[in-house]
């Protein structure tokens, strides 16, 4: 039943006024939500690659979203020291897109900066962006029969997702990399940057 | 030693670990988009979303007890104000309250002040039959039925259709009396 329509405040989402992205929920409450995410794609799908690759699709969303929210933001906010001098700019350099998703988005999304940024030593379209344990793994523990599979793809969904609207078409995979001395593998998020980004890069100088 | 008591909804928002919620209004967004485009029927998008609202509830109300300590509600119109001030506060951050009592004490109202699922969302002409936060139904009805309570939570107004506010009727069905799992005589 739709409600007798009463004035709203705002006609159109669009014209209501941007928060300032400070409201937080309970971690709980994002990791049930994560879980009925991939129990859900999990009846939907026959093997794992497509399941990644349907946690991928989901991820692909938040992070366009995410890049669009943190571009319309970095516009209105003025002497807050963390966003530095960063506004109204938008990212042309390979370096300055990667430094942008290791730092800016995880610091929204995650509450801190990625770990680390590598660069690739074998080839030379590949960076990473490694995380002890990623936000979304918390506490999710994978059976020995899902193989490699890592719940992490929908972190490098919203990765690609970020990537590719700001014009640096990419793909990304999310992978544990067991370390020494640790209980937990790391996860390694590796990016590989389309054709195009790199000889657009190399033009540039 | 004397059992702790109760702690505000407040107390308990602070001292839990906590993430940014766009991260979660856009994932929940996420999953509505996933469930539209393999279901396609509005109507079985809402009865996956009060599914999946309903496992979360079940595991959900574990974690509320353990972290809010409150002690057993004496009636329903104390489990409802429990659900609003507490539950809602503790996990979504966002206040809420109860109102419409109807005379038996079985039926009432929570209004949510807020909601961050709904942030930036608006819904096309095609989704106008989608309970857009039917998974916070799944949630009251699940979390009640593992305190014995059998209920029925339906959406009374919603803001993406045209209301004001978010309001969420809970009716108490019937109080399950809790089963023994075990024999006596074996």
């Amino acid at each position: 039943m739709i409600g007798a329509s009463k004035i709203k405040q705002y006609s159109n989402v669009l014209e209501k006024p941007l928060s300032k992205g400070k409201q937080e929920v309970s971690l709980s409450a994002f990791a049930f939500l994560f879980s009925e995410l991939v129990q859900y794609n999990q009846t939907q799908v026959d093997n794992i690659a497509e399941l990644e690759r349907r946690l991928e699709d989901a991820g692909y969303a938040v992070g366009a979203r995410c890049l669009e929210l943190l571009c319309h933001r970095e516009k209105c906010v003025m002497f807050m020291p963390f966003w530095l001098s960063q506004g109204n700019r938008r990212e042309t350099r390979l370096l300055g897109i990667l430094s942008f998703v290791h730092s800016t988005v995880w610091k929204v999304l995650f509450g801190k900066v990625a770990d680390s940024l590598e660069k690739g030593t074998e080839h030379e379209d590949e960076y990473m962006i490694s995380e002890k344990e990623l936000l979304v793994n918390r506490f999710i523990s994978i059976p020995k029969d899902m193989g490699t599979f890592n719940c992490g793809a929908f972190v490098a969904g919203i990765v690609r997702g970020v990537l590719d609207s700001a014009g640096f078409p990419a793909v990304v995979t999310a992978h544990f990399v067991p370390m020494e001395g640790q209980q937990r593998p790391r996860t390694t998020i590796l990016i590989k940057f389309a054709e195009e980004v790199l000889r657009r890069e190399a033009r540039l100088g | 030693m004397a059992p702790a008591g109760p702690r505000s909804g407040d107390a308990i928002f602070a001292s839990v670990e906590r993430v940014n919620a766009e991260l979660f209004t856009l994932t929940y967004g996420a999953i509505v988009r996933q469930l539209l485009t393999d279901l396609e029927e509005v109507d079985e998008v809402n009865k996956q979303l009060d599914q999946m609202g309903y496992n979360i509830g079940i595991r959900l109300v574990d974690e509320f007890l353990a972290k809010s300590n409150v002690s057993r509600c004496v009636d329903f119109k104390e489990t409802a104000e429990v659900i609003a001030k507490v539950g809602f506060k503790m996990f979504l951050g966002v206040g809420a309250s109860v109102t419409n009592w109807d005379a038996e004490g079985t039926c009432c109202s929570i209004v949510l002040e807020d909601n961050p699922l709904v942030d930036f969302v608006e819904l096309p002409d095609t989704c106008q039959g989608l309970y857009y936060c039917n998974v916070l139904s799944g949630v009251i009805r699940g979390a009640l039925e593992m305190v014995s309570m059998k209920t029925e939570v339906t959406w009374l107004r919603d803001v993406l259709r045209g209301d004001d506010v978010f309001e969420l009727q809970v009716k108490l069905i019937k109080q399950v009396p809790e089963e023994y799992p075990y024999k006596d005589d074996e």
